[in-house]
């Protein structure tokens, strides 16, 4: 589904991302895990399509298309989907018309019809279900005046209801609590199929509790310097990322 | 990809809709002011003889007074001498329906999307057009006879209810209010009048629309509604104007009388041709909008969409002189390209308990310039009286402008008056965030505008709510490179 091959990037003129190389397939979960600044985020700027980033040398692959020479909007459409890690107000657009016009665009992308009323609407209801996200909140302005769970909660809904191949998930668990991390982990489990993926993005453990992954990676200064299976992340929650950052350098040491 | 300011150039660089010329023949009075030129309007419309002096005595006011110079933007001279003062379709006889009136003219219409055809009276909108000076068709007349509504060109009631007109005619807006206003009680060509009886709940929208087609003429029309006791009216007036590289003056007037319990609410649509993004041509639209709630609980609620003309100078106002009474006022202003809108209202309260709401949004992009000016003033008597003001910009890019000049002035200590200001611009994070949900940026930017826009478009009636947010993503359309 995702093949990155020795991804660089760098933000005005600053080398963030120094060689990732990564595969996902349909059906996996991968957990990207590291020290603040070791380019998490910005790993999920890059696929997404973020202007302020640029892309040096490398290239990115999602589902055989070349992903970097498309708009943001058409890696959207194509099915890449990024839970933001701060989801963005917009006032008076309310969260039930913007998804229409996303699925609208996304459908028309595609060479679908448009969505009828009528089954937009059950699929709103569906989806507002299984992800256990108020009812009320569907209606109201998009992201305005939300809580900070309640955003992330969102991000979990319109991913439900745009149904990605690739969801990115940018440390969706930051500032949720312990109910609202459970929900958000629900939502996940309950929308993981073995024909789409996700690349979830995170600080802590923590959320890997629920969602299990297939795969944990650990980013550290632009690379990822180890991969293993959800052990790694138990053993990361234990010894810290530091004994990383020591074998990190003293490989960099050696290639030098 | 294409950057915020690529986006933005684009939006500037876009042409205009509704550009096109009528061509049909047309009775053009030569250019120049003087009394003939008024005396031939008159005779031309068969006016009574108060009619004629009450026009001669708009233009002494108007030879008296000088162009403003408060405004926050520069004055282009106007020759009042180069401009033709009527101008009006060439017809052999009045029309007494739709199939008589010239083909071209339908099609005018036809093309500016409000057919004045039977479908849009099957919608409950009754329509009447002025084209130029004169008012060529009203629709639903008939029904609306039937309850005693009278709705007909400003022409027609002078001929047909002299009496209501004479006595409420510069009752609102003197002859000598101000030097626009004065022109247009000298010149003014045609225009609509309503009178709505006691009692009497107007069952449709009454909208007009108006065009300016022949080059060099100025569109002065006056409109008169009057809503007796305890009766209700919503009225729409939409504008548009061909593509010109002379600029044109409008300096319509628009008197509102709210008896009693009455509640009149008055939406317009400007669109009027902006000029070019050099800032070449456009209409000069300088209008004098005002309405009084003279009896007690009556409302009087002004919405307006403007997004079109060269220069929008105009402050629809309401005299708030009933107990109890209510006014409104919802702008949206846009401006793009070299644009600039000086908009905004003036709430006099007079009466006891007398409330108003101000609720300003303005939009600027290009190099577009943007003032809200208000004036809340609560007089000596108008005890407990409210008023909330909400005055928001919005800019996109880093070219144009935004001002705001709110005046309050009280002389009752019981008052409560509120004014809240924001200024924001359209984050590169919104544009991103919708174009990650699969909208390009061009939509987005019209959905982040109409959200932004929202609480005014929610006060227009429903089908034109529609034609507005419409008319506002076409306004900041631009093809994404």
């Amino acid at each position: 589904m995702l093949i990155i091959k020795n991804l660089h990037a760098e933000v005005e003129d600053k080398k963030i991302l120094k060689g990732i190389d990564l595969t996902v397939n349909a059906g996996e979960i991968h957990a990207i895990m590291g020290p603040n600044g070791s380019g998490k985020s910005s790993l999920a700027s890059v696929l997404a399509g973020r202007e302020s980033y640029q892309v040096t040398e490398g290239e990115v692959l999602f589902e055989g298309k070349n992903l970097l020479e498309m708009e943001p909007e058409t890696r959207a459409r194509e099915g890449l989907f990024l839970a933001f890690q701060y989801p963005i107000e917009i006032p008076g657009v309310s969260n039930i018309n913007f998804l229409k016009t996303a699925i609208g665009e996304i459908r028309t992308y595609k060479g679908l019809p448009p969505m009828d009323a009528k089954e937009f609407l059950r699929l709103t209801r569906e989806k507002q279900k299984l992800v256990e996200f108020d009812a009320q909140l569907v209606n109201r302005s998009l992201n305005e005046g939300f809580s900070g769970g309640e955003k992330k909660r969102n991000e979990i809904f319109q991913l439900a209801m745009l149904q990605p191949s690739l969801s990115i998930l940018d440390e969706t668990d930051s500032g949720l609590d312990i109910d609202a991390l459970r929900i958000v982990a629900q939502g996940v489990n309950k929308l993981r199929s073995d024909k789409n993926a996700f690349i979830i993005i995170t600080h802590y453990q923590r959320l890997l509790e629920y969602i299990i992954p297939d795969f944990v990676h650990v980013l550290y200064n632009g690379r990822i310097v180890k991969s293993g299976t959800k052990e790694l992340a138990l053993e990361l929650e234990e010894k810290g990322y530091d004994w990383l950052k020591e074998e990190s350098r003293e490989q960099e040491a050696t290639t030098i | 990809m294409a950057n915020e300011n690529e986006i933005l150039d684009n939006i500037a660089n876009k042409e205009y809709e509704f550009g096109f010329v009528t061509d049909i023949e047309m009775d053009i009075l030569p250019a120049g002011l003087n009394e003939d030129t008024i005396r031939y309007i008159s005779e031309k419309k068969k006016e009574p003889a108060w009619l004629l002096e009450w026009r001669l005595k708009g233009f002494q006011a108007f030879r008296k007074q000088k162009l403003p110079e408060w405004q926050n933007f520069t004055l282009p001279s106007i020759d009042f001498q180069k401009i033709s003062y009527y101008a009006a379709p060439r017809s052999k006889k009045k029309y007494n329906s739709l199939d008589e009136v010239d083909p071209e003219l339908l099609a005018t219409f036809e093309k500016l999307g409000i057919p004045l055809s039977e479908q849009k009276a099957l919608a409950g909108v009754a329509v009447d057009a002025v084209f130029d000076s004169i008012s060529v068709a009203t629709t639903y007349k008939e029904k609306l006879k039937e309850l005693g509504i009278i709705f007909c060109s400003f022409g027609e009631a002078v001929q047909e209810h002299p009496e209501i007109v004479q006595k409420y005619v510069g009752s609102v807006v003197p002859h000598s209010d101000n030097i626009f206003a004065a022109l247009n009680a000298a010149v003014f060509s045609d225009g609509s009048f309503v009178y709505i009886p006691k009692g009497v709940r107007c069952p449709m929208e009454l909208s007009t629309y108006f065009r300016i087609n022949t080059e060099n003429t100025g569109q002065f029309e006056r409109t008169l509604i009057i809503a007796d006791e305890g009766s209700y009216v919503s009225y729409l007036e939409g504008c548009t104007a061909p593509m010109r590289d002379e600029n044109q003056l409008h300096a319509a007037v628009v008197e509102l009388i709210a008896l009693g319990n009455a509640e009149i609410k008055y939406s317009t649509v400007q669109n009027w041709y902006p000029g070019d993004k050099d800032g070449k041509g456009g209409i000069y639209n300088f209008v004098t909008k005002r309405g009084i709630c003279k009896g007690a609980n009556a409302k009087i609620s002004w919405t307006q969409v403007e997004t079109g003309s060269a220069i929008t100078w105009k402050y629809p106002s309401v005299i708030l002189q009933g107990d109890n009474s209510t006014g409104e006022f919802y702008s949206v202003a846009v401006t793009r390209n070299k644009q600039i809108a000086d908009t905004g209202t003036k709430m006099h309260h007079i009466g006891r308990n007398t409330r108003s709401r101000i609720i300003s949004k303005g939009i600027s992009a290009g190099q577009g310039q943007n003032s809200y000016r208000g004036l809340v003033q609560i007089g000596a008597k108008a005890d407990e009286a409210r008023n909330f003001t909400q005055c928001d910009s919005l800019l996109i890019g880093d070219q144009c402008g935004a001002h705001t000049f709110p005046y309050i002035e009280s002389k009752n200590n019981t008052a409560t008056v509120e004014h809240e200001a924001t200024t924001s611009k359209i984050g590169e994070d919104q544009i991103f965030y919708l174009n990650q949900r699969g909208i390009d940026s061009e939509k987005a930017i019209a959905l982040i505008i109409n959200g932004y826009a929202r609480e005014v478009l929610n006060q227009l009636p429903m089908e034109f709510a529609v034609e507005a947010q419409k008319l506002l993503s076409i306004t900041l359309e631009g093809s994404v490179g």
